[in-house]
């Protein structure tokens, strides 16, 4: 697992010790950049935290930036890898700007908290309810799924596998895992 | 010969458009004196607006400063005459030096055509804002969005104006109006204003209705971008929704026309055409003290102190 504080990203790419705030286009494109060629060193499945710990805030045009645009890529079909993000240290101040890009793009994402770990942003009601579900039971099966979710095994791979490909579940063994599960919740 | 307009008592984002009326015969190329001798008060739009028009000279404009000590000194504390000194060829005595700085000025007027400038920006107001925000009753929810509002719309310059502009952040009493204190940003460029630059996305096709007043309308309330990309326009949407949070007002004026997100507490058009032309944008956000149990009475008028 690889972890990436964004602040000291931040700090590589504004050649500032004095910033800590996410702010402009340039700077998240910058940034992004940054986080994309630390992931070439990575495997071709990767899981990374992103940690915002140390930045005291983010603006919409940075937000979109880094965060819009890393998950977009890695969504996309002709992705790099499998990489999976888990968010870390995303506070209140945070949440506007992260919240407002993921609802303008139709994106979600998993972030980490104290209890555990949730998935936020554009879902519908059958997706957040099959990666609840998924959270619950820790690994389960798609045979295991479909019993608790009292739908057919075709209705829960089409699920499964879609979450899959917005990087939000991950295929472990013969079932699958919440992004972010070693955490528990 | 000089054509000599008289700078409003008072003067704003209203009252500035006296002055620009009073240019409107003049040629571009015609030598100014901005005659500033009478001026009281000047907001931040009218200050960042007052360098903003020199920029949009050919000739040198000259200005004949406040005649009256305390705007003079507030002027000079603003950090205004520091760059009007490179803008105009200045008249009348004031204070070469700022003495000491004021309380009331969060952010004195400074240049912004760069991304470093803005995080230099959000960098300076983030202290200042919380203890400010504080004072006008506002909680600490509201000090995150408005270095994101002031962070959003410096980068409208960044991104769209096509040369720098300036910022200024200040916090008055506005007794005329309100009885209570306002925070104010004021974001001023002389670049290529909203129409043109919405006229230059690819493909854009205009309306039978496509002005200054119908870019201003795509721009800040249907969010459209010059760009694409979907994921552009956020910044304005998320200042509208900050302000709507706070009562705050928002104000964009560009080219012939200015638009207005228009809280209860003020009597502002939504929108007004045909204003005298201006190049660029002029933004100003206006954030209200919360609360009523600590307005004051009404008083006569404002001054500068």
């Amino acid at each position: 697992m690889n972890h990436i504080d964004l602040s000291s990203v931040l700090r590589q790419t504004v050649s500032c010790d004095l910033y800590s705030n996410l702010v402009t286009r340039p700077t998240g494109a910058a940034v992004r950049h940054q986080i994309e060629r630390l992931l070439d060193d990575a495997s071709d499945r990767t899981l990374t935290v992103i940690d915002f710990s140390q930045v005291s805030m983010i603006d919409f045009s940075c937000a979109d930036e880094v965060i819009a645009k890393l998950l977009m890529r890695h969504e996309a079909a002709d992705s790099p890898r499998e990489a999976y993000f888990l968010f870390r240290g995303v506070t209140e101040e945070h949440w506007e700007a992260i919240e407002a890009v993921l609802e303008r793009r139709g994106l979600a994402l998993v972030l980490e908290q104290a209890d555990g770990v949730q998935v936020v942003g554009a879902l519908s009601a059958e997706e957040r309810r099959t990666w609840e579900t998924v959270r619950q039971l820790g690994r389960p099966t798609t045979a295991q799924l479909a019993e608790r979710l009292e739908l057919s095994t075709a209705d829960v791979q089409r699920a499964t596998e879609g979450l899959r490909r917005r990087r939000l579940l991950m295929r472990a063994g013969d079932g699958y895992v919440v992004v972010g599960a070693h955490r528990g919740g | 010969m000089t054509t000599v307009v008289n700078v409003p008592p008072s003067l704003d984002d209203h009252s500035f458009d006296e002055v620009l009326r009073q240019l409107a015969a003049a040629p571009d190329d015609a030598k100014v004196l901005l005659d500033a001798r009478h001026v009281r008060w000047a907001s931040p739009f009218g200050l960042t607006a007052l360098l903003t028009f020199a920029q949009t000279r050919a000739e040198l404009p000259a200005l004949a400063v406040p005649e009256l000590e305390e705007t003079a000194s507030y002027w000079a504390r603003a950090g205004f005459f520091r760059h009007a000194e490179e803008l105009y060829e200045l008249h009348g005595n004031y204070p070469k030096r700022a003495a000491g700085s004021d309380s009331n000025v969060l952010l004195e007027i400074t240049s912004v055509s760069k991304s470093e400038d803005v995080h230099d920006v959000v960098g300076r107001i983030q202290q200042k804002a919380q203890l400010m925000l504080r004072e006008l009753n506002l909680d600490a929810k509201a000090t995150v969005g408005f270095a994101m509002t002031l962070s959003e719309i410096c980068q409208n310059i960044v991104e769209h104006a096509g040369r720098g502009g300036w910022v200024m952040v200040q916090t008055y009493r506005w007794t005329k109006r309100l009885g209570r204190r306002v925070v104010v940003i004021a974001v001023a460029d002389a670049g290529v204003g909203f129409r043109q630059s919405l006229e230059s996305a690819p493909g854009k096709e205009r309306g039978d209705r496509w002005d200054d007043a119908a870019a201003l309308e795509d721009a800040v309330i249907r969010g459209v971008s010059r760009f694409r990309d979907p994921g552009r326009g956020q910044g304005l949407a998320g200042v509208r929704r900050y302000l709507g949070r706070w009562d705050g007002k928002l104000s964009v004026r560009s080219g012939t026309a200015r638009i207005a997100i228009v809280p209860n507490w003020d009597d502002d058009v939504p929108l007004a055409e045909h204003l005298p032309p201006f190049p660029g944008a002029q933004v100003q956000v206006t954030i209200p003290e919360r609360g009523s149990s600590q307005q004051s009475p009404p008083a006569s008028g404002r001054t500068q102190r």
